[in-house]
């Protein structure tokens, strides 16, 4: 379990995280999204220990990472930005002298042939790591973080640099890890926070912007007064139908390339939901509708709308 | 600790640098063995130690360049940070690698003196005291050195930085013959003792309250710092400090003792605790680096 209390770094004058809290439970997949240079890595190092906070509390397992650090960071694997790695040693000898560094009391051979096997290094396991691929260069630091079995794993943007066949091995493998660890991992990559987290916070400029399930997010953000929907029929006589419709606001045409078939937007007032009369209407008009959805936004919009500063954490979306 | 001493010790002959180290230094004491002792017939080695500390000022900075400037550079230095090792484990791990690859460098001394026995029986027990010396003046080249590396990403930096810091601490002998014993009352001639104690205390004051604020605000380092200011001041003013302090500093002088066959406690201690002191001011600078 992880827990940060107001926690604030800055450099000078500027403010490189500013009072952010969260929580991330056993077995959570915790994602942590945000631009480039919006105080992800320097709230991944302040909960490692790399570097101390101007103000405030990380407690990993309730132990203060300040107060007691060799105690909270044996708890820690921790995977940097760059992989912490000495490129003059084999896999081999890296990980046992990470082994030896962390004073693991695991069975030595076995725990890291489980470690190889976990993130497919065994047949690089005797290799000079300057030598290697960059794929292969992070799933070491990967192995790194994982020796010692730790509670808490800490991953910072684990993906980058990788394949897609890589991306999606590490994905799984992070799911996988999750449900005995509690896992946070950054990223700037939408989709990926998407595929593999439980639980999302978006921070920009050192805040968090935003705190909560991506369900949750989507909901509060979504529109459920906006539909999308395709029609087979005529164009004209159909948009005059929805036009008719008692508390539709707007209605504009999509991209259409099959024939006869049209995408109309349709836009309702705030709260009220047309779904059921649209559906009636068209059917008593003959058109039939190949399909209907809400307008719910991915979490690209959300995280354009939460960051461009769109109003929107003004009223529903802010730190909760 | 065990884990940084062992990786550390390996990484020296993993890349070029440990060999370097040694085969320049058995090289050179060759030579230099060769010349004193060899060529004037002498069971004396003191030609050779007291050759091999300008050795020693070369040679340690390639020793103790990469310790941790490279750590910072290939930012592994996360790795041991976050690692649930303590600083003071991580800089004494370094230091004892870096320590054990110059003793064996030093070991190259014994086979000298062996050849010498082959003549004629040398005097052991200066030999011996030789020996240890060099340990010692090495043991605090290295920490410097290792001080010198915490401050910069940059290797060569890093050596040109504990060159200096060395050949100053050679020279300080030097210096310290050259200032007169009145030096105090020549700079300000004008003005009575009392002012000269007064400005003296300034200039201590002020470099006091420079490590404080460079050493993290503590108010130990304050008060401690001000009684050894005044105390300090005092003395100063009366003029022939200044000089014996150079003198006391000076790694030549120190070091000399032993090359000559004297084994003064108050020499050895003076090495031992310039290793405390350079060891403990790495740990200090690894820690700042974390509040900065």
């Amino acid at each position: 379990m992880i827990e940060v209390q107001h926690l604030s770094k800055h450099y000078g004058d500027k403010k490189a995280v500013n009072d952010i809290s969260f929580r991330a439970e056993d077995g959570e997949i915790l994602g942590f999204l945000g631009p480039n240079g919006a105080g992800k890595s320097t709230t991944m190092n302040i909960l490692t220990g790399y570097i101390s906070s101007t103000s405030g509390k990380a407690l990993i397992d309730g132990v203060d990472i300040l107060e007691e650090p060799l105690k909270a960071k044996s708890k820690i694997g921790y995977l940097p930005e760059l992989p912490p790695l000495y490129l003059d040693m084999t896999v081999k000898e890296y990980l046992n002298f990470v082994y030896d560094l962390k004073k693991c009391k695991l069975p030595r051979n076995s725990h890291l042939k489980d470690i190889c096997s976990l993130v497919k290094i065994e047949h690089v396991y005797n290799r000079i790591i300057k030598n290697l691929s960059k794929g292969y260069k992070q799933r070491v630091g990967l192995a790194q973080a994982l020796v010692g079995n730790p509670n808490v794993l800490i991953l910072d943007e684990p993906t980058v640099g990788l394949d897609p066949k890589q991306i999606i091995e590490i994905r799984t493998l992070i799911k996988k890890l999750g449900r005995n660890h509690t896992v946070i991992l950054s990223s700037h990559i939408l989709s990926e926070v998407q595929a593999v987290c439980d639980k999302i916070i978006v921070i920009n400029e050192g805040k968090i912007v935003a705190d909560d399930t991506e369900d949750n997010l989507s909901r509060k953000l979504s529109s459920d007064h906006k539909l999308t929907v395709r029609i087979e029929g005529d164009r004209d006589k159909a948009l005059k139908l929805i036009k008719d419709i008692k508390d539709v606001v707007s209605t504009d045409i999509g991209p259409g390339k099959e024939e006869n078939i049209t995408e109309f937007r349709i836009e309702a007032k705030e709260g009220k939901d047309i779904r059921r009369e649209l559906f009636i209407s068209c059917a008593e008009a003959g058109f039939i509708i190949l399909e209907m959805r809400s307008s719910e936004l991915s979490l690209e919009d959300i995280f354009l709308r939460l960051t461009m500063g769109d109003g929107l954490h003004d009223n529903d979306g802010g730190e909760d | 600790m065990g884990a940084i001493f062992r990786r550390e010790t390996l990484s020296y002959f993993t890349s070029p640098i440990g060999y370097i180290f040694l085969a320049a230094f058995y090289a050179f004491s060759a030579f230099s063995f060769t010349t004193t002792s060899l060529q004037y017939g002498t069971t004396r080695m003191d030609g050779m130690f007291q050759q091999l500390m300008v050795i020693l000022i070369v040679l340690i900075p390639i020793l103790t360049m990469r310790t941790l400037s490279e750590e910072k550079k290939n930012k592994t230095d996360q790795c041991l940070l976050t690692a649930p090792v303590s600083l003071g484990g991580i800089v004494a791990g370094k230091f004892l690698a870096a320590l054990l690859i110059y003793i064996m460098g030093v070991a190259i001394t014994v086979v000298y003196a062996v050849v010498i026995a082959a003549f004629a029986s040398p005097d052991w027990n200066v030999i011996v005291g030789n020996i240890v010396g060099l340990t010692l003046l090495g043991a605090a080249f290295i920490a410097i050195g290792i001080f010198c590396s915490s401050l910069t990403e940059n290797q060569v930096v890093s050596a040109v930085i504990s060159f200096i810091t060395m050949v100053a601490l050679y020279m300080f002998s030097t210096i310290g013959q050259v200032i007169p014993d009145d030096f105090i009352e020549d700079l300000m001639p004008n003005l009575g003792p009392v002012w000269r104690t007064v400005i003296i205390e300034l200039i201590v004051a002020a470099l006091v309250l420079g490590c404080f604020f460079l050493f993290g605000k503590k108010a130990g380092i304050l008060i401690i710092g001000f009684i050894a200011a005044i105390i300090l001041g005092v003395f100063a003013a009366k003029g022939e400090l200044i000089p014996k302090i150079f003198d006391k500093l000076s790694f030549n002088e120190r070091y000399v003792g032993f090359t000559l066959g004297l084994f003064d406690l108050s020499n050895a201690l003076y090495f031992i605790s310039t290793v405390v002191v350079f060891l403990f001011l790495t740990v200090r600078v690894l820690e700042k680096r974390r509040w900065a």
